[in-house]
């Protein structure tokens, strides 16, 4: 009997199954003695904070397709149907359209916080990677789900992004037409808008299950950014994160709340409570916030096809950041020059994003530009050179021992970590 | 450290998420003065006296060339209007019921299901009959910049216009309005209504209860999703307090 797996679980119907399929077995290492290093701080909530918005959006996706038309004549009446007729459907209808903003608010810090601490760097970098396609599958998505309600800017945004493609020369206009379905953004385009909106979703989880998975062989980063060398360095995944991301979750959902609640149409465009209307462009064409950084890369440049080149590469960069940054050192921490020049990158996409939200005209587009520029000069000029020339400061020893031998008669010397002793629980 | 990190992030995204939200003003047009409403705040919630007020004005002003496609007369329960009241209401309008045994369209009395009349068959025949189709009223104080206090600015904004101002013949001029240049004419001069409850009907009590109509009209559910919210939010801070106990007493013997 080769093939079973020894469950140690005593539970007879839970050793029945997981003898014969050991999803217990699976559930108990990766989830419950999943040693994970101790010294996370809340910056390592945002990937289960991500995880729970990513299962919020699907599940209220379900409920709102079950009553949404995706047809031209039909869609932005059917929103208002379920924004009145359905019972709590307007509740529904706000947490997925407050969600698509909290999962980029919490996906951003997420991918902040794997560049602050160098988490990209080896032995992670299909993590990473895999993680940037995670991102991309989000922006298809998000950009998907903001046309089907079939306002004024679910219109034109589509209108304006599809379009970007025409830039290319040759297939440029045959691949619009195919994106569309047609000869303009209409019918066929939000048919296929609405099936993928629905189908990319599920893409992404799987997506999601790679990029955990590839984090479950290579385990966790830390704010230290050294490697794990002692199970004194680690703690149980449960109780102790289980406990740490519920206070996270608790704060997230808050946040979440008061948007839902109390200011549902805050992050929104006024114009899409206009029906689309095909021959009355909007006074300003601007995406949703989450795209306004890119959006004002697009327009910097003068050149139409460099411009969207560009807004592409903004994010492809990252799929290359793993070797663009050359410095052996991980943490911000330990590096002195990069723990600045991240915040003036930071600083950049800030400025980025308010430049997307205004008319591209005079200060705006110097500003812009300037953005643009150091958004690039950052990765492809900065991180090559900065690695070779950066005097780093001494790494701790060990996660337990995060003071340098020699001055190890404070506290925290001794690795006297709770994982030295046996858990109450777990 | 962390803590410097979690305020930069926090103060960085407080000042992104306003300056990006912040509206790119349209044209010259002035930001409306803010109004004191019933519905400000998060306790906030629809004064119903002035909102049936503004569903009179809507019903004998603005009706006549504006819709509101996406309410029916059953809402109007509401805005504290009783079964009999509304079934009364729909009943004296006359909306279409189908088509009759000879294929034309057919008008009959409404009842509590009928959506609100509109006063033009298509957006067209609108076009045709006022020199410009007058916008669904349903969402408007969520389609505007500005919302509840925009369009009170516009129905209390016509003016004379500014000498020298070049308008253009047909057009009106507001305070207000992007490009100060209205199709519509002054619709509330004040005494348009006479209101049941004895309120004198000076043009801003009429525009400031339209005003609360039409906003409940927009977003009907809003006292509800406040007093869920609030509700919402005072459980998670609890629970979020006592988890973060929770958290502390559990990682208390633990050196990090």
């Amino acid at each position: 009997m080769a093939g079973l797996n020894k469950s140690s679980f005593t539970n007879p119907v839970v050793n029945w199954i997981d003898t014969r399929l050991p999803v217990f077995t699976m559930m108990q290492k990766e989830y419950g003695k999943f040693p994970t290093p101790k010294n996370f701080n809340y910056m390592w909530n945002f990937g289960a904070l991500a995880m729970i918005n990513l299962l919020i959006m699907i599940i209220t996706g379900i409920f709102l397709a079950m009553n949404y038309q995706p047809n031209t004549q039909l869609a932005f009446n059917s929103v208002q149907h379920i924004m009145r007729d359905v019972n709590y459907g307007w509740l529904i209808r706000y947490v997925h359209q407050n969600g698509a903003s909290m999962f980029f608010i919490v996906t951003y810090i997420h991918i902040f916080r794997g560049m602050y601490y160098g988490s990209y760097k080896a032995p992670r970098e299909l993590l990473w990677m895999i993680g940037v396609v995670i991102l991309l599958l989000m922006m298809a998505t998000a950009f998907m789900g903001y046309v089907l309600p079939w306002g004024q800017m679910s219109y034109w945004g589509a209108t304006v992004i599809t379009n970007l493609f025409s830039a290319f020369p040759v297939v440029g206009q045959p691949i619009v037409t195919w994106l569309w379905g047609g000869f303009a953004v209409a019918d066929p385009t939000l048919n296929r808008f609405f099936s993928l909106h629905y189908l990319l979703p599920f893409v992404l989880l799987g997506v999601v299950f790679l990029h955990v998975a590839a984090l479950h062989v290579v385990g966790s980063n830390n704010p230290l950014g050294i490697d794990v060398k002692t199970p004194q360095d680690t703690v149980p995944f449960h109780p102790y994160y289980t406990v740490k991301d519920s206070v996270g979750i608790c704060v997230f959902l808050l946040v979440f709340a008061l948007l839902v609640f109390f200011m549902p149409n805050l992050l929104g465009d006024p114009n899409n409570f206009i029906p689309a209307n095909p021959l009355q462009t909007p006074p300003d064409i601007v995406p949703e916030w989450y795209f306004l950084p890119f959006y004002a890369i697009l327009r910097s440049v003068p050149n139409k096809l460099g411009g969207v080149c560009m807004m592409f590469g903004s994010i492809l960069v990252l799929f290359v950041l793993p070797w663009l940054d050359t410095s052996p050192v991980r943490s911000a921490r330990f590096r002195p020059v990069f723990r600045v020049l991240i915040w003036v990158w930071v600083a950049s996409v800030i400025g980025l994003g308010m430049v997307g939200a205004h008319p591209p005209t005079g200060i705006w587009v110097v500003l812009g530009r300037v953005c643009t520029i150091y958004y690039f000069f950052h990765f492809l000029v900065l991180l090559p050179i900065l690695g070779k020339m950066e005097r780093t400061l001494p790494l701790p020893e060990s996660i337990s021992r995060p003071v340098i031998s020699g001055n190890s008669g404070g506290g925290g010397g001794l690795p006297s970590g709770a994982a030295a002793r046996p858990m109450e629980k777990a | 450290m962390m803590r410097t990190i979690l305020r930069g992030v926090a103060a960085g995204a407080l000042v992104a998420l306003g300056l990006w939200t912040a509206p790119a003003r349209a044209q010259d047009a002035p930001v409306p003065p803010q109004q004191v409403w019933s519905f400000d705040g998060p306790f906030g919630t629809f004064d119903m006296a002035a909102a049936q007020r503004g569903f009179q004005v809507y019903s004998q002003v603005c009706a006549n060339c504006h819709s509101m496609d996406q309410l029916h007369y059953r809402d109007l329960s509401g805005i504290g209007l009783s079964a009999a009241q509304i079934k009364a209401i729909a009943a004296a309008v006359q909306v279409p019921v189908g088509v009759d045994d000879q294929g034309a369209p057919k008008l009959g009395p409404g009842t509590p299901a009928s959506m609100f009349r509109a006063p033009f068959a298509t957006v067209d025949a609108a076009r045709n009959a006022l020199g410009a189709a007058p916008p669904d009223l349903s969402v408007i104080v969520n389609a505007r910049e500005y919302h509840a206090n925009y369009i009170y600015g516009i129905l209390t904004g016509f003016r004379d216009p500014p000498p020298g101002f070049k308008l253009q013949p047909g057009l009106y001029y507001n305070e207000y309005f992007p490009g100060h240049q209205i199709h519509m004419p002054q619709p509330l001069h004040g005494n348009d209504v006479t209101y049941a409850d004895g309120t004198p009907a000076r043009l801003g009590q009429e525009a400031h209860d339209v005003v609360t109509f039409l906003t409940w009209a927009a977003n009907p559910e809003m006292v509800e999703r406040k007093q869920i919210g609030v509700r919402v939010v005072l459980f998670l801070a609890l629970m979020g307090g006592l988890t973060y106990a929770v958290k502390r007493r559990l990682w208390a013997n633990v050196d990090h």
